[in-house]
C-alpha cells in the first residue's frame, strides 16, 4: 500500500473538517437563526456567513483548528495496519503547513510549541476494531475553548439520574459563553474516570439531531437539551433561546459504588469529518 | 445603536456606549492572550514599540501564513476572555486600553477596572475567524513570535469595518453576562 497516496487522503479529510462543517450542524444553526433576536440573531448571521466563506475559501473557519482527535476502527483483515499511525502522524505536520493550521501542540513542561501540531502523545489516536477488511477513520479537530469547560463528575450513586442532570447543568452554567455556544453536549454516564469521558468526547461524534437507540437514553437526552436551553445564556452567552443545538450521551455499566458523568462540550463550529481507507489503499472522504 | 468609527474610539462615543450596541472599527488593533498578558504586566509602555492607548487589544490567537515575506491572517477570531481575568485590570489602568475585544466575557473585576478607566468590552463572534480575517487589510508588526509562537505572539492588525462588535460590557459596569 502506497503511504504518501494514504497522507493525501488524511490531509483532504482534515481540510474537510477544518474549512466545512457537517449539514446536521448548519441545519441547527440556521434554525437557531430564525428563533432568535437582537445580538444573539448578529451572532448566528456572523457564524453562517462565517461557514459560507470559509467553505469557499478553503480557510479553517476557526483560527484554534484545535487538538485533532482521530477514531480509527480497523477491520480485522486489512493488511496495512503496520501503515497508519505513521500517516496520520505526516498527514498532520503537512496539513499544518499546506492548509495550514494553526501549530498547537506545546511542551508542557517548557511551554515551547512544537511547530508542526505533533508532540507527545498527539495527535491523539483511539483505536478499535471490527471485522472487515477496510478502515474507518473519524477527525474531531477541537479548540480550547470548548474543551476547557469539559468536567469529570465522580457522582455518589444515591445520586441517581437527578444528579447526573444536575451536574450537565451546572458545568453548561459555569462554561456560560466561553465554549462559543450554542453548543453540542456530549455526556459519558458510567464505566471509569477516563472511560466516561472518552464517552462523552465519541458523543459528539453523531450527528446533531440523532438520539441514541436506547429509549430511556434518548429521553434523557431531551431533558438534557430542554434544560439547558432553559438557561438563558444563548449564543455567545450574549443571551437567548438556543444554548445547545444538541445533546448526546453514551453510557456504560458502572461499578455499584460510583456513578461518574463526564461533559464533553463543543463549540457552535462542530467540526468533524470521516474517511474509508479500502483493503487496496483507495480511500473516500466523507 | 449601531456606530462605525475610527480608532482610538473618539471619547464622546466611548462614552454613549451601552451594553447591546454595536460597533465596527477601523484602525490598528493589537491582539495578546495568556502570555503576552504575563510579559505585559510586568512592563511600562515607554517599554513598547507601539500604543496600547491608540489601539484596540483583541483577544486573539491568529493563524496566520507568511507569502513572500509578507504575513497574512488566514483566520484570526476572538480567544476566551476569561482567561485573561487576572491580569486585565492592571493592563487597562497601566496602558491606558480603552476598548477590549473577544468572546465570552470578563468578570467582575475586569468590570469594575471598565468603569474606573471609562472603556468598554466588545464581543466579536466566537469561531468566525474567515470573516475577522476578512477585514485584517494589513499585518503591519509583530513582536516575540520567537519566543512565545504563532497564538501567543503581539500581532499588531490594521482592520476595516471590523465587526459586528456587541459591546457586552460598558463603562457604567452593565454586563450581558450577568444572569441570576
Amino acid at each position: 500500500m502506497d503511504q504518501k497516496n494514504l497522507e493525501t487522503g488524511l490531509l483532504q479529510m482534515i481540510l474537510k473538517a477544518e474549512t466545512e462543517i457537517p449539514p446536521d450542524v448548519i441545519a441547527a444553526l440556521k434554525r437557531a437563526y430564525l428563533i432568535e433576536t437582537g445580538a444573539a440573531k448578529l451572532q448566528l448571521e456572523a457564524m453562517l456567513a462565517n461557514v459560507e466563506m470559509a467553505k469557499k475559501k478553503r480557510c479553517p473557519m476557526c483560527q484554534d483548528t484545535g487538538i485533532l482527535t482521530f477514531f480509527v476502527t480497523i477491520g480485522t483483515d486489512f493488511p496495512a495496519t503496520g501503515l497508519l499511525k505513521q500517516a496520520i502522524e505526516h498527514a498532520v505536520a503537512r496539513a499544518t503547513l499546506e492548509i495550514p493550521l494553526r501549530p498547537n501542540t506545546v511542551d508542557p513542561m517548557t511551554s515551547t510549541n512544537h511547530g508542526d501540531n505533533l508532540g507527545s502523545y498527539l495527535p491523539h489516536i483511539l483505536w478499535d476494531f471490527e471485522p472487515g477488511d477496510a478502515v474507518q477513520i473519524m477527525t474531531l479537530p477541537k479548540g480550547s475553548g470548548s474543551e476547557n469547560m469539559s468536567a469529570l463528575g465522580m457522582l455518589s450513586p444515591s445520586s441517581g439520574l437527578e444528579g447526573v442532570r444536575k451536574f450537565v447543568i451546572d458545568t453548561v452554567k459555569k462554561a456560560g459563553g466561553r465554549p462559543c455556544p450554542p453548543i453540542v453536549v456530549g455526556v459519558g454516564i458510567g464505566g471509569s474516570a477516563d472511560l466516561v469521558m472518552n464517552l462523552g468526547k465519541r458523543a459528539l461524534l453523531r450527528p446533531v439531531g440523532t438520539r441514541h437507540a436506547d429509549s430511556l437514553i434518548a429521553t434523557l437526552e431531551d431533558e438534557l437539551l430542554e434544560l439547558i436551553n432553559k438557561t438563558g445564556i444563548g449564543p455567545m452567552g450574549l443571551g437567548g433561546k438556543v444554548t445547545a443545538l444538541d445533546v448526546h450521551v453514551e453510557v456504560a455499566h458502572r461499578h455499584p459504588a460510583s456513578l461518574p458523568v463526564g461533559v464533553v462540550i463543543q463549540c457552535w463550529a462542530d467540526r468533524r469529518a470521516s474517511m474509508v481507507v479500502h483493503k487496496y489503499g483507495t480511500w473516500e472522504v466523507k | 445603536m449601531e456606530y462605525h468609527v475610527s480608532l482610538p474610539v473618539p471619547s464622546d462615543v466611548l462614552k454613549k456606549l451601552r451594553i447591546n450596541d454595536v460597533l465596527y472599527i477601523t484602525g490598528s488593533i493589537f491582539t495578546a492572550r495568556d502570555s503576552a498578558h504575563m510579559k505585559l504586566r510586568l512592563m511600562k509602555p515607554k517599554d513598547l514599540a507601539f500604543d496600547p492607548s491608540v489601539m484596540g487589544l483583541y483577544h486573539c490567537g491568529p493563524l496566520m501564513k507568511q507569502e513572500n515575506g509578507r504575513w497574512i491572517a488566514v483566520s484570526a477570531g476572538p480567544t476566551t476572555s476569561s482567561r485573561m481575568e487576572e491580569f486585565e485590570d492592571i493592563l487597562l489602568d497601566r496602558f491606558g486600553i480603552h476598548l477590549i475585544i473577544g468572546k465570552g466575557g470578563m468578570g467582575e473585576r475586569t468590570g469594575k477596572a471598565l468603569k474606573k478607566t471609562g472603556s468598554v468590552y466588545v464581543a466579536f463572534p466566537g469561531g468566525a475567524g474567515v470573516l475577522a480575517a476578512e477585514k485584517i487589510t494589513n499585518v503591519s508588526q509583530v513582536f516575540w513570535l520567537e519566543e512565545l509562537g504563532m497564538p501567543e505572539a503581539i500581532w499588531v492588525l490594521e482592520v476595516k469595518e471590523f465587526g459586528p462588535l456587541v459591546v457586552a460590557m460598558d463603562s457604567t459596569g452593565q454586563s450581558l453576562y450577568r444572569r441570576p
